[in-house]
């Protein structure tokens, strides 16, 4: 018996071959392919015009995660201290929002950033802008916030948030208390514990937040859509209009996807090298 | 950690929960505005509601979103759970690259995902086409020769993208389990199938149904892998969304989200205080 159960997963194995091994090495081919169909390194070439691309998407997904970590650590730490039933609602409520499909939620956020949105309404009726207006001596009737590159960050806080306080939140409940009591007993003050026991213990949780927010933002092409207007061009974007958009050239957007993957994946492996480093560090 | 919570850190978190239900409130509200705008308040009114029912292309998605989403998660938990005790019962030698393997999907973005699917599927539907030519040719036989993108290939596309989650969310589970149970189960007289659904099943149960959860809520929120995977002629809720945002969303749109949003927190609420009635009253039958 114990030898015949691994047979379990064999239809699963063939399956992944098929639909998961062989498209990512057709992503490899087209790439080395021109349209003709031989092999080229043109598409390869071809992506130095869009450098620009690479780099603006990699800035803002890095914003976006950036201040997703800065919001979803204090509040996972913030949640951890509440008791058990409020904690469970507020996983609940943190969960939520992703029932409701998240273009929706994006559009709406163009309905409240938008020049004659909800937000400047606001602002208006308040009258902030006759204040600012009377001091600067200025003339504006609104904020510019739609098609700006901060609405795309804003759009990926807002949709990859949850993604980033879940791992982080798991990995600080079950965090040991004694050996935080043990540091404070040893002297330790509260910038040295958070720094010396509760860091490094959560940062396992941190390095999965870290990805889950990184991937789908340096990738999103809806958000940067939406939010930013088409004047935001990502590399999601670069690489859709490749494949349904009207200039149609898979062999390109593969050329784009392929580097896309090896930049993430070479990102990824830096940071859990140092992340494996801060552990050891540790234990020592 | 052992402080009690500031007033500091429950006004932040009331801020963070406002920032993430903001759009959603708006959305909630605007179902029911009387007009088109989508910023602008012009009085109470549930004609989207009533034109929703009448809109079969909106009702057409939704009923795309639901079946892909059930099909693909009831199939990706048999699968998985197949596939986890299928690995779980590995060498290490064989389980370290089939597991990545397995997580390549959640690790990869979702558009390379589609796209890299997409591709598969156009070309092995060039292969199959040529096939089918040739035996239409050959022996006579009536197979069509051009295969669509659609509800098909969406599928295939779903299953493949929920099987590794079923997975993440069994193996935990499998560990937890103690091993001899089966060999106990066995011993007693069990037949293998026996053991399978009598044991194995019932102490990997939550495991499951977390898989078959997380697996239906990634399908009925997908929208780039169903964008590049489903063609041209099917359409899932996601989809129209898009489609929509390009000129304008109609309120019909919040108005489906805003019943899908009522339902599932309804459905939340009563698991919610069902298992904190379970609670209380095992709590109590300890105590006494």
């Amino acid at each position: 018996m114990k030898n015949r159960l691994p047979l379990l997963a064999g239809p699963y194995v063939v399956w992944m071959a098929l639909f998961v091994v062989i498209p990512i090495l057709m992503i490899v081919f087209y790439a080395f392919t021109s349209a003709s169909g031989g092999f080229t390194l043109e598409n390869f070439a071809g992506i130095w015009n869009y450098l620009p691309v690479f780099l603006r998407s990699f800035e803002l997904a890095f914003l976006a995660t950036l201040i997703c970590l800065l919001i979803g650590y204090p509040i996972s730490c913030a949640l951890a201290r509440e008791g058990a039933q409020f904690q469970r609602i507020a996983m609940m409520l943190i969960m939520l929002p992703m029932w409701m499909n998240f273009l929706l939620r994006t559009y709406a956020w163009m309905s409240i950033l938008e020049n004659t949105g909800l937000l400047n309404r606001f602002f208006s009726a308040i009258g902030l802008f006759h204040l600012i207006n009377s001091i600067f001596g200025t003339d504006i009737e609104y904020f510019k916030m739609i098609n700006t590159s901060g609405a795309v960050v804003l759009g990926m806080v807002y949709n990859f948030l949850p993604f980033m306080i879940l791992p982080i939140y798991s990995v600080i409940v079950k965090l040991d208390h004694r050996l935080i009591e043990a540091a404070r007993d040893l002297g330790a003050d509260s910038a040295t514990v958070f720094r010396r026991v509760t860091l490094p213990l959560s940062l396992p949780g941190v390095l999965s937040g870290i990805t889950m927010v990184f991937v789908p933002a340096v990738s999103t092409f809806a958000i940067s859509q939406l939010l930013g207007g088409g004047k935001q061009m990502l590399l999601g974007n670069l690489i859709e209009m490749q494949f349904k958009g009207a200039a149609y050239n898979p062999y390109l957007g593969s050329a784009v996807a392929l580097v896309m993957m090896i930049v993430v994946v070479i990102c990824m492996a830096v940071m859990n090298r140092f992340g494996e480093g801060e552990e050891q560090a540790v234990v020592l | 950690m052992n402080n009690k919570p500031s007033i500091l850190s429950r006004v932040f978190m009331a801020l963070v929960f406002v920032f993430l239900y903001a759009p959603i409130f708006v959305l909630i509200v605007f179902s029911f505005n009387d007009s088109n705008s989508r910023s602008v308040w012009a009085g109470f009114t549930l004609d989207w509601y009533v034109e929703l029912v009448q809109d079969q292309q909106i009702i057409d998605a939704l009923y795309t979103t639901l079946a892909v989403s059930a099909l693909a998660s009831v199939i990706a938990t048999v699968a998985g759970t197949f596939a986890a005790i299928g690995f779980y019962n590995m060498r290490r030698r064989w389980r370290t690259p089939l597991m990545t393997v397995n997580n390549i999907p959640m690790m990869n973005a979702d558009i390379v995902t589609g796209v890299s699917l997409c591709l598969f599927f156009v070309a092995a539907f060039g292969l199959w086409g040529q096939a089918a030519s040739w035996l239409n040719a050959s022996l006579g036989t009536h197979l069509p020769t051009t295969l669509y993108l659609g509800f098909g290939t969406m599928l295939v596309a779903h299953i493949t993208f929920n099987i590794p989650y079923v997975i993440l969310s069994v193996m935990p589970k499998l560990r937890q389990m103690d091993k001899n149970l089966v060999d106990a189960a066995q011993d007693l007289g069990c037949t293998w199938m026996g053991a399978f659904w009598k044991v194995v099943v019932p102490e990997i149960k939550p495991g499951i149904v977390n898989g078959l959860l997380i697996a239906f809520t990634m399908s009925v929120d997908d929208f780039v892998i169903s964008y590049f995977t489903a063609g041209s002629s099917t359409a899932n809720l996601a989809m129209r969304i898009y489609a929509m945002t390009k000129k304008r969303i109609s309120p019909k749109v919040n108005a489906v989200s805003t019943i899908l949003f009522a339902t599932v927190l309804v459905l939340l609420i009563v698991i919610n205080v069902r298992e904190a009635r379970q609670n209380k009253a095992e709590a109590r039958r300890s105590a006494s």
